[in-house]
């Protein structure tokens, strides 16, 4: 569908929306609606319906072979698992304290990239390098990063005399070690959604305020803060979004393990489909989907809301 | 601009017409031509052993008739959750060729054999077959494997030298076991070798412990299957998992337990520094190729019980190669299967992977040339003291057991909480798959 570019009196069009209402109204005409058809198709046979079959699947019992109705026997039985409410609260954890990290380490490291320092673009470059690379393959390199005996990290400490824990091996350290690495893997793109926000604020304001005698601190807490408000609701809805459904690199790093100490709600799942529960892992994306729009719509409109009170 | 565009949208239509017809028009082969028949066996890359199993079994039947050529297919994916997903993708959509490796037992229940698979009940080489194997691959209304390797014993991998040294003897009782254990640990060596960064591993003791459960109620599968029995309640299932916190408990384990592989499990049981390795008989073969110095330092025992006299051996199936139910060429696949099922199969499969444990078909021997662990399952197999794992007994069998007891071997949950959690967990399964009675 690339190749049916757009001409350069639609693209000027498309950049300057708004200001000539009429000439819009001309842009629907060059493109006819059929042009939506095969876009919608795809979407509609890939993504829509299968998700409200899913909503239809969540009640029954499949197996690859036949379908058997079994109405909120699912739902219950996912309440009920054991290893559910531990899933659960350490979405919740993973999801806040990811989001939180890239909100706070992303805007320091947006500061200090934004302001005049020595090698910037390099140091710019370094940053966001890590969300290039593959989930998978930054798993991978944790993994045995963190090996508790020939992990670089613990031979590292080691050698300073400290004896380092079993960083995805102990149940209460492994969540946590995998949200260092998610928060290393992730902060390059919130830091890079704070310059953007960062340089769009027009240096006028602190000159204003340097005149007025404001500190280093006052123009941050007073200036800078508020005005990036718009990056920030950014970065917490999307790390939060990726945060409760992440399973990628926990599933690289420790599968859900030791046990159960690090499974997600997005581990659960996989595991109950690998296991041929299809029905059952069906309503456990059900859930899934509910949670995480229960989680973020609200936030979204309170932190839109705030925004528009600025 | 449009007129541009139109021929290009058509044409990209036309595109995806041909690529979704080109992913319909995939699988079945056809021969309406005169000439040999050829039979796709469709195979997993991730075992080794298994895929020389599988090339010493077509090219001994390819060479003694000229009727059908056996063709090994050995793509499929490495890991086995992805190829069981593939697996049974490709039975629903009937897109299998004409024969598969797959487990037998428990495992094989997924697949909803009635409908997928061909059933060979009225096959003359059936009855050539053991029983207790042939219970591991049937459901009510059919039979639909033949076996491809042999059956082996789990239990202690334990190190010979190191045994001599301390003057220990095998141990009959868990008890004695312990107070083995208690002395290896005194001497400075790791006691038991546990595995835990392969999680799978951490099941041996728990699924091997099931002789004693036999040993005490040879009904005990069935009622479990019915959901008379459960693990938790049961004073003498429950051991199973008991047995693995009492290992925990006494402080017997390797420092790197919680990340060590299978790899590192078999190296410090086949040169000495541990003590016992709880393990499934198939990994001799591993020893046998990475340490060969040590594979007759290495004995097997299976996990002793209360009683003296009734220290048996729980014993696991050998895969099992089926067919689906759509296949072209039933006759020429029951033809192989037969093949497969006679000694010259077992002869086959004997040169491939030496000697491995006992055949489960009629006429076939063990060379006499067995590596000691194949060698200390033979007193078990000659006085009959064996059973099959509850997996090959009961088609219930929960899923994260490698989970619960990684828990329990590391002493995050006790042996009788992680039995509760288990009996749970199987009761998803049994439900799963819609049994009487849960």
């Amino acid at each position: 569908m690339a190749t049916i570019a757009p001409s350069d009196a639609t693209e000027a069009v498309v950049t300057s929306p708004g200001k000539r209402p009429p000439r819009r109204k001309y842009a629907q005409r060059m493109y006819p609606r059929w042009f939506l058809l095969p876009g919608a198709v795809i979407f509609f046979v890939l993504f829509i319906a299968p998700t409200f079959a899913s909503f239809y699947y969540a009640f029954t019992r499949w197996t690859l072979f036949d379908v058997e109705f079994i109405g909120f026997d699912n739902f219950v039985t996912f309440f009920t698992d054991p290893q559910l409410s531990k899933g659960f609260t350490n979405t919740l954890i993973f999801g806040t304290l990811t989001s939180g990290l890239k909100v706070v380490l992303g805007l320091l490291i947006g500061v200090l990239l934004t302001s005049e320092i020595w090698a910037r673009g390099y140091l710019r470059a370094v940053v966001f390098f890590p969300v290039l690379v593959s989930t998978v393959g930054v798993g991978i390199t944790f993994q045995a990063l963190m090996d508790p005996y020939d992990g670089l990290i613990n031979r590292a400490l080691a050698v300073v005399g400290i004896d380092g824990p079993g960083w995805l091996t102990n149940p209460d350290l492994a969540l946590y070690s995998i949200i260092i690495v998610d928060v290393w893997r992730g902060v390059g793109l919130a830091a890079l959604i704070y310059m953007a926000g960062l340089v769009a604020i027009p240096q006028e304001y602190y000159e204003a305020a340097k005149v007025d005698g404001a500190g280093a601190w006052h123009r941050f807490r007073n200036i800078t803060l508020p005005l990036v408000r718009p990056a920030t609701t950014t970065v917490i809805i999307l790390s939060l979004i990726g945060g409760l459904r992440e399973f990628q690199l926990i599933w690289v790093m420790t599968g859900g393990g030791p046990g159960f100490a690090s499974d997600v709600l997005a581990s659960v799942i996989y595991k109950q489909y690998a296991y041929g529960f299809y029905g059952l892992s069906t309503a456990g994306n059900v859930v899934l989907f509910v949670v995480v729009s229960a989680v973020i719509l609200p936030l979204f409109w309170w932190l839109n809301r705030k925004q528009t009170d600025l | 601009m449009t007129r541009r565009a139109r021929p290009i949208a058509l044409a990209g239509i036309a595109v995806a017409g041909i690529v979704l017809a080109g992913c319909a028009g995939g699988g079945g082969s056809s021969d309406d031509t005169e000439g040999p028949i050829t039979l796709k066996w469709f195979q997993g890359s991730g075992v080794e052993t298994n895929i020389a199993t599988a090339d010493a079994l077509a090219e001994a039947f390819n060479a003694s008739q000229s009727d059908i050529i056996v063709e090994v297919d050995a793509s499929g994916p490495s890991d086995s959750a992805a190829l069981d997903n593939l697996m049974k993708t490709r039975l629903a959509t009937n897109e299998m060729p004409d024969m598969f490796w797959y487990n037998s037992g428990s495992l094989l229940q997924a697949l909803s054999p009635d409908q997928t698979m061909l059933n060979i009940a009225d096959t003359d080489f059936v009855s050539n077959l053991d029983p207790a194997w042939v219970a591991a691959v049937s459901t009510a209304d059919g039979v639909f494997g033949v076996p491809v390797q042999t059956a082996g014993g789990g239990g202690f991998f334990y190190n010979i030298p190191m045994y001599e040294e301390l003057g220990l003897e095998v141990p009959n009782t868990w008890d004695e076991f312990l107070a083995n254990a208690d002395a290896i640990k005194d001497a400075g060596y790791t006691a038991v070798e546990m595995t835990f960064g392969d999680a799978w591993t951490s099941q041996i003791v728990t699924l091997a412990d099931f002789y004693n459960i036999w040993a005490s109620d040879n009904d005990w599968a069935a009622k479990y299957t019915a959901n008379e029995v459960n693990f938790a309640d049961d004073p003498v299932a429950v051991q199973s998992f008991t047995k693995l916190q009492d290992i925990y408990d006494g402080g017997y384990l390797n420092e790197d337990f919680a990340s060590a592989l299978l790899n590192d499990g078999l190296e410090a049981v086949a040169t000495g520094t541990a003590g016992h390795y709880p393990m499934l008989g198939f990994a001799q073969a591993t020893i046998a190729t990475n340490w060969p110095d040590n594979i007759d330092d290495v004995g097997f025992f299976g996990i002793p019980g209360e009683n003296a006299d009734e220290h048996g051996m729980t014993i696991w199936m050998p895969p099992a190669l089926y067919a689906p139910a759509n296949t072209e060429h039933p006759d020429a696949v029951k033809e192989f299967m037969a093949f497969v099922a006679s000694p010259a199969g077992c002869d086959a499969v004997t040169g491939a992977l030496g000697a491995t444990g006992a055949y489960l078909v009629e006429g076939c021997s063990v060379p006499d040339e067995a590596p000691r662990i194949v060698a200390d399952w033979g007193p078990y197999f000659d006085s009959g003291m064996i059973a099959p794992a509850l997996e090959f007994l009961s088609p219930v069998k929960g899923p994260n057991l490698m989970q619960i007891d990684v828990e329990v071997g590391s002493g995050v949950r006790s042996g009788e909480s992680g039995a509760e959690l288990y009996d749970a967990d199987a009761a998803k399964q049994a439900q799963q798959l819609g049994l009487e009675g849960w």
